[in-house]
């Protein structure tokens, strides 16, 4: 018997946001998340929402809990910085919010323009009642995003998934 | 721009309107919040913000795309759109038929004090929204435009948007719930039975 091919970190965080009944993938793009972008345009069943700026992914889940679903907001540290005061609805609201992060501006980085929002991006959203959970490794990947997942709607609280520079690697300049 | 015509905003809005009953409704915060605050009582088809300002258009749009069966109408002013115009792309990009988009544009942050918009200075919040494949589109400045564009609004063939013009002046006289859980759970009660 063929031996099956170990799923990517990113494939098994797919099957987990689906499993959980996500329907709706928004996002502004980044590198970290080109797997998920592509793999949610793909699919029938959910629906893939680009966005022009981060901001709109947190009113939009939001409005998709008003109407019973789920959404997730992929995005980069850099966007963190554009979505702190519409986090208000969120916790106005108490309404269910998840967003998988990709850090800028931590381990390794080359970019000088990335380091604000790398150090401020943990910062900001527990100011705003956001509760980070950081994955540092492949190992730490899955059990992180499912941890978030239960907090996220079964707790009905705002979480953030802060998948670090380490996992991903830095880029290279 | 000078309004020809200008109307009262706290007759406009719900001729325009109408039977609040056929959408789920969502609005800006300040003066919109109050217009449809004041003319539907918060009933638990409409959820008002309170701040949050520019994120109206996009809650509007998961909750269209979640619902596709009911008529979704966003109702805010042009101040608030115009901090998110970029969501009006985001719109066109994903018509959603059966969202509809009312905004109240009196030319003036009426909020903070009747500081002049863009739309005062000429932009136009209707050629924007065209411009972004939002297919169908009104400019309404009198009266007897209403009863057309709001027959437009209940259309389901794809996202519409109307602009109608009205004076600087009060909104609408309404003391509204300022907490958005409470809202939400009545909301989500009356559509889907559950909180």
């Amino acid at each position: 018997m063929a031996e099956t091919p170990k799923k990517s970190w990113q494939e098994q965080v797919y099957d987990l946001l689906k499993a959980a009944n996500i329907k709706f993938f928004t996002y502004v793009p980044d590198g970290g998340h080109k797997q998920l972008i592509i793999r949610c345009n793909k699919d029938p069943d959910v629906t893939a929402v680009p966005l022009t700026i981060e901001t709109e992914g947190v009113a939009f889940a939001a409005g998709a809990h008003l109407g019973g679903e789920r959404a997730v907001l992929l995005q980069q540290g850099s966007g963190v910085g554009n979505v702190i005061n519409m986090l208000s609805l969120i916790d106005n609201g108490r309404f269910p919010f998840l967003t998988l992060v990709t850090m800028r501006g931590d381990f390794g980085e080359g970019n000088p323009w990335q380091n604000a929002m790398g150090r401020a991006v943990q910062t900001t959203l527990e100011a705003m009642n956001v509760r980070c959970l950081r994955a540092e490794t492949e190992a730490d990947v899955v059990p992180v995003v499912d941890a978030a997942i239960k907090m996220a709607f079964g707790a009905e609280t705002a979480v953030a998934v802060l998948l670090s520079q380490r996992l991903l690697g830095a880029k290279a300049f | 721009m000078t309004n020809p015509t200008p109307m009262d905003r706290r007759e406009a809005v719900p001729a325009l309107i109408g039977n609040a009953d056929d959408f789920l409704i969502i609005t800006g915060l300040a003066g919109a919040a109050k217009d449809v605050g004041a003319y539907t009582k918060e009933a638990p088809n409409t959820f008002l913000f309170g701040g949050a300002m520019g994120g109206a258009s996009s809650t509007a749009l998961g909750l269209a795309l979640a619902q596709p069966e009911k008529q979704v109408l966003l109702v805010t002013g042009d101040g608030e759109l115009l901090m998110s115009l970029g969501s009006l792309a985001t719109i066109g990009a994903m018509q959603p038929k059966n969202l509809s988009i009312l905004i109240v544009d009196n030319e003036l942050y009426g909020e903070t004090g009747d500081q002049n918009t863009h739309t005062s200075y000429g932009v136009d919040l209707a050629g924007v929204a065209d411009s972004c494949g939002i297919g169908i589109t009104r400019l309404v400045t009198t009266k007897d435009q209403i009863p057309e564009a709001s027959k437009l609004l209940r259309q389901s063939n794809g996202p519409c948007l109307v602009v109608v013009k009205v004076a600087g002046g009060l909104p609408g006289n309404y003391s509204r719930n300022w907490h958005a859980e409470e809202t939400k759970l009545a909301f989500r009660k009356a559509l889907l039975g559950t909180r």
